[in-house]
């Protein structure tokens, strides 16, 4: 029972920080039709330009400074890179942002070199909050989690409570029509892009230091982001958030509790062949559920793609 | 117009492909390994520690035979099999006879049988195989051929050692196991069952078990399990990010035992791992860096420091294949006759620059050699990896580790 | 830019709407006869193994670009698992060729048929729930697949052998007409026959009701399910198509290098031949070849001579997809026009002005990059590097300067010319425009 509680608090983490990620990502989507594939690239920059604030001036400057640097470098790819693209269609942009996650993985091992970088959690976190059990949550994952719901609530009040979330709806929606009201749509995209990598880039600065900072950490989150919003559906903001927390939950608790499928194979009445390793499926007969917890996701869009297009939460098709 | 393009670039292959023809003279070790994408760290790393082993071994002492000099020639496979495959053909045409590689047994398997096929078929150009770190036992078993000599001890052998170490270690009385979802860490943990079953069968082994490779983002879920099964310590053949990150959960976890590893040290690890892995983070591996076994070897780190203040001496296997390659070529008294070195190489004894004999066993070309077990910290040590204050001291040693233990290779020799 | 449409289809070509076969002339059958011709000589001009080698990797690229470009390019099928299909197919190969009863009663030359039968048969499951949709919704699906697959391949060790995949060996099949097979230009042949036949089925492939169709659904899918052809079955059947080529090129790839790994499905591979065949133009049907040479020769090539090759791929892609989304072979064909008109001599002046500096802008910046390179990451004491036959010191602020100076001077050159460049282009376009 506290195990579960304590599964859950970390499920929640993994959820939360893979929603920073999608939270940007669907909201680029539905303002510009665009997926983004080098989103999590832009998670990536975000823990390397903390880690070079923080060698200078810490870590909590790295936390105020590399995000909207991070921002900064999205918007200005979308005005002088993508907004190009955009006059050639879908698939070029998909195209485009597919080869600048290529670029930027590149640039960084140009700049910071291949090896894993040391950028670490703060000493003032380094403690142990609280314990369940005897299983200790570190002070920093609080830290996380506190972050991320401040953003998800700053967020949904600026789109919903506030003038510049007004327009932004609105250029969701009818952008010709807000256009013609005399509001800048391209600079909205262009605000909208930066605000989305921008907080990439904040999931960056606080998940680099616990989930390591290498240049392959873009890759190893990369299609999992895209994953979410699909399950979520395109264009949701709750959606976002529901397939984030799930996929959080349901890959925790696939890794802690070693469901086996020989379990599950002799109880709907099949019998073990013996010996294992000479038998055909014996693949099948070993196959546990931290060995695929991290692919279940795939198989959970792959079903949602065949039998619900939209999405959880999604209005339209992908 | 497609045909001017291809042929203007087939000019530029020709160009290209040729152009290594020039300077025979010098004996060339083509290096196929990562030199670009995800493991370049380690392939750039290996790459300078084998240029400064032919510089400062064999070059500075005048080379071998009639005044020859040993060149590294890098070729970058990005780990890829198919890759490997075509800068093998290309290092051979360049009249490359020695191949040097150890990112991945993966790579390591579709070399070994490409040269064994590329040999049988081409009498005139063989080539020999120096595997320096890619230790799935296989390769020296069921998969042996004569062209393959491994210098690192492998996964059997340095699991060998440390469940005698374990075995030592009355406090220990749970064992937890956990590895990447591929041959090597099901090789890992089929030999810790294997050997705790015979050395400590009141060991229990409250968990074994296999994640997906490069795919775990957060090993959370992992380390409380391991916590939760109250194990006295963690056996992993993890490396990379995959390392590192089951490495940083189980201390953030509050996990206090040893946590044995394969692959905790250099290449930024051990930076990354820092202070809240000291005394935790335990390493099984040949050769000795701290405390430095002789004057000799400490100078020749402090060299190699000096050139390249970023790269760590963390391959120190890799002056045997230097040392030992020149030794054969030397009594073969032939650089070209890859038949006569390889033979000359067989059952060879040679003083390693890091303490002790080391021993080429004939039966199935894997080299014998001391295996220690270090610990991660930063108290003691000469020299620390990373530029971090960090590095790995050596505890315990097993001497002439797996000298007896058995293999299923069944050479074919010209 | 002064791009025609990229959309639209292989020159409209002189048969008549109705999709009856082109009659095959002298003029219709010129490129192949040359192309079979070109690859036979090949081997004459570069006789080295390792040429050989690298012909042969470009011949299944070529094969698995084009398979690809059956999606992309005329389906509007956008994939990120198109690996899958060729990794697949040439396990099966190889688990042929460890079939020795079965494998010592065949010929080498018909193993790729196998591959090509396993590799649709795949994309007959994937494709009857992944083709209702065209865009997002199929990308998404094929990545799902594709990394699904590709994980499976370690888990499945019985078919996918694991991480060290699995190997065989090619020579143990019945000789085909005394040839074993045992060296590498003997497989050079079998490659360049096979590299023939699916380049010109897929091209044949492509000149069908059902290629037309892929087309129009393509472009407009409403019409095209008002015309009474469904927009489902036309990308099913291609994505089928495309499929079966796939599993060719696995079966190819089987018999040249006798091993297939995880690397053969993961999403590496399948990113890697959507920047091929976008590289080389999507929008004809030659386009793919050209981009799987180029691409085969920087990555064996290029990659010998520098470690920050990738990056220079990656800065030409999105070069690529920023100003010539018509690829290489849009590029080529913005020229077929001039020619034709005999008017292709006015635009010699305008490129040399705009492209030479071009050029020295490009090596300027790449001799930038490289020193760079070189100052953060080469040994302490070792400042000598070795650039276009010029040895320097690197640590010197001279040759930075220049390389600096080359490349601004060059941009702000070749910037200056562009627009005179374009128009002379427009012009030459322009039937009698040069002389009006």
């Amino acid at each position: 029972m506290d195990l579960i509680l304590v599964n859950l608090i970390d499920g929640l983490v993994t959820g939360l920080l893979l929603f920073m990620l999608s939270a940007g990502l669907t909201l680029i989507f539905s303002m510009m039709g665009v997926l983004n594939f080098a989103h999590a690239s832009f998670y990536m920059l975000g823990a390397y330009f903390a880690y070079q604030v923080s060698v200078y001036l810490g870590f909590w400057m790295g936390l105020l400074i590399a995000p909207p640097a991070v921002g900064l470098v999205g918007a200005m790819i979308e005005r002088y890179g993508l907004r190009r693209v955009h006059q050639y269609g879908h698939v070029p942009e998909l195209i485009f942002t597919f080869g600048l996650a290529l670029l930027i993985e590149e640039a960084v091992q140009f700049i910071w070199g291949k090896d894993q970088i040391a950028y670490n959690i703060p000493e003032v976190l380094q403690f142990t909050a609280f314990s369940i059990a005897g299983n200790s949550i570190p002070a920093y994952k609080v830290f996380m989690i506190f972050i991320s719901v401040a953003i998800f609530l700053a967020l949904l009040f600026v789109l919903t409570r506030t003038r510049v979330g007004m327009i932004i709806q609105a250029a969701l929606s009818y952008p010709r029509t807000v256009e013609a009201l005399g509001h800048n749509v391209p600079l909205i995209f262009m605000g909208v892009f930066g605000v989305g990598t921008g907080l990439a880039g904040v999931a960056g600065v606080i998940a680099g230091p616990v989930l390591s900072t290498f240049p392959g950490m873009a890759v190893v989150l990369g299609s999992i982001v895209f994953v979410t919003i699909v399950i979520g559906g395109l264009g949701s903001l709750w959606g976002a958030l529901v397939a984030s927390l799930l996929i959080g939950w349901i890959t925790t608790f696939a890794k802690s509790y070693n469901l086996r499928m020989e379990d599950l194979l002799t109880g709907i009445g099949f019998s073990r062949p013996e010996p294992i390793w000479d038998s055909a499926w014996a693949d099948l007969w070993t196959l546990t559920s931290p060995q695929i917890a991290d692919i279940l996701p795939y198989l959970l869009m792959i079903l949602i793609l065949a039998f619900r297009p939209y999405g959880l939460f999604g209005k339209r098709d992908v | 117009m497609r045909k001017s393009m291809k042929l203007g670039l087939g000019a530029v292959l020709a160009l290209t492909v040729g152009a290594g023809a020039a300077l025979a003279d010098n004996i060339k070790i083509a290096y196929i390994d990562p030199l670009s994408g995800p493991f370049a760290s380690t392939g750039s790393n290996g790459l300078t520690q084998y240029q400064f082993a032919a510089e400062r071994l064999v070059n500075e002492a005048g080379g071998v035979l009639d005044g020859q000099m040993f060149e590294i020639v890098p070729f970058d496979n990005k780990v890829s099999p198919k890759e490997s495959l075509i800068q093998l053909q290309v290092a051979i045409d360049q009249g490359i006879r020695y191949i040097a590689q150890g990112n991945s047994s993966g790579v390591a398997h579709a070399l070994t049988e490409a040269i064994d096929k590329h040999n049988r078929r081409n009498p005139d150009s063989r080539v020999l195989f120096l595997n320096y770190s890619a230790v799935d036992p296989a390769l020296t078993n069921d998969d042996c051929n004569f062209w393959h000599f491994r210098f690192d001890a492998n996964a059997d052998i340095k699991m060998d050692a440390l469940t005698d170490v374990i075995a030592k270690n009355d406090a220990i009385k749970k064992v937890y196991v956990i590895g990447q979802d591929y041959s090597f860490g099901k090789a890992v943990a089929a030999a810790t069952v294997r050997f705790l079953g015979e050395k400590r069968p009141d060991i229990e082994i409250v968990g074994n078990e296999l994640h997906p490779i490069g795919k775990v983002k957060d090993f959370t879920p992992y380390a409380r399990k391991i916590v939760a099964a109250e194990s006295d310590a963690v056996i992993t053949g993890n490396w990379g990010a995959d390392m590192l990150n089951l490495g940083k959960s189980l201390v953030e976890n509050d996990f206090a035992g040893p946590v044995y590893t394969y692959y905790a040290a250099g290449s930024g690890i051990t930076a990354a791992i820092g202070e809240s892995g000291k005394g935790t983070i335990r390493l099984v591996a040949q050769g000795q860096i701290n405390p430095p076994p002789s004057e000799e070897a400490a100078e020749y780190y402090r060299a190699f420091e000096a050139k390249y203040p970023d790269g760590n001496v963390d391959q120190s296997r890799i002056t045997n294949v230097i040392g030992m390659l020149a030794e054969a070529i030397k009594t073969a008294g032939s650089a070209t006759d890859v038949v006569a070195v390889g033979k000359a190489l067989e059952g060879m004894e040679y003083d390693d620059l890091w303490g002790g004999k080391v021993y080429m066993r004939p039966q199935d070309h894997q080299l014998i050699q001391d295996v220690h077990i270090h610990v991660h910290t930063d108290e003691g040590l000469t020299f620390d990896y990373d530029k971090s204050g960090f590095g790995v001291l050596v505890e315990d040693t097993i001497e002439m580790a797996g000298m007896d233990s058995p293999t299923t290779c069944k050479m074919k020799r010209p | 830019m002064t791009e025609p449409d990229q959309k639209h289809t292989p020159p409209p070509a002189r048969t008549p709407v109705r999709a009856r076969p082109a009659p095959v002339t002298l003029a219709n059958a010129l490129p192949w006869i040359l192309g079979g011709l070109f690859l036979l000589a090949m081997p004459f001009i570069f006789q080295s193994n390792s040429a050989i080698t690298i012909m042969n990797q470009m011949a299944i690229t070529i094969i698995f670009a084009l398979s690809y470009n059956m999606l992309l390019g005329q389906g509007g099928m956008l994939s990120f698992g198109h690996a899958v299909y060729m990794g697949v197919g040439g396990f099966l190969c190889v688990h042929i060729m460890n079939w020795g009863d079965v494998f010592a009663l065949m010929p080498l030359p018909v193993l790729p048929v196998f591959g090509g039968v396993f590799g649709m048969g795949l994309a007959l499951i994937v494709g009857s729930f992944s083709t209702r949709k065209a865009g997002t919704i199929f990308a998404m699906i094929s990545l799902g697949v594709g990394e699904l697959i590709a994980a499976c391949s370690v888990i499945i060790v019985a078919f996918f052998g694991g991480e060290e995949g699995i190997s065989g060996d090619r020579t143990y099949g019945l000789p085909f007409f005394g040839v074993e097979f045992l060296h590498q230009i003997e497989v050079y042949y079998l490659t360049a026959f096979w590299l023939m036949l699916s380049a010109l089925l897929m091209f044949l492939f492509s000149r069908t009701p059902i290629g037309r169709m892929a087309n129009a659904v393509r472009d407009n899918p409403e019409r095209a399910e008002f015309l009474g052809y469904s927009a489902r079955w036309v990308r099913f059947y291609s994505f089928v198509a495309a499929g079966f080529f796939a599993g060719i090129a696995g079966g190819l790839f089987a018999i040249n290098y006798e091993i297939l790994t995880e690397e053969n499905l993961n999403l590496a591979t399948s990113g890697q031949i959507l920047l091929v065949t976008f590289l080389g133009g999507v929008g004809f049907f030659f386009g793919p070849i050209l981009g799987a040479i180029l691409f085969t020769l920087l990555q064996t090539v290029l990659s010998l001579q520098t470690e920050i090759w990738q990056l220079y791929v990656g800065v030409l892609f999105l070069a690529t997809v920023m100003y010539f989304p018509g690829g290489l072979a849009g590029v080529l064909m913005m020229h077929a026009l001039p020619l034709r008109l005999g008017q292709a001599g006015l635009l010699v002046g305008p490129y040399i002005r705009t492209l030479v500096p071009a050029v020295v802008c490009a090596l300027g910046a790449a001799s930038a990059m490289e020193i760079l390179f070189h100052l953060r990451h080469a040994a302490l004491g070792e400042s000598e590097m070795t650039l276009f036959w010029i040895t320097f010191d690197s640590h010197a602020p001279l040759p930075l300067a220049i390389a600096a100076v080359a490349a601004v001077a060059g941009f702000w050159l070749a910037r200056r010319s562009a627009p005179a460049m374009a128009e002379a282009w427009h012009k030459a376009s322009t039937p009698h425009g040069g002389a009006a």
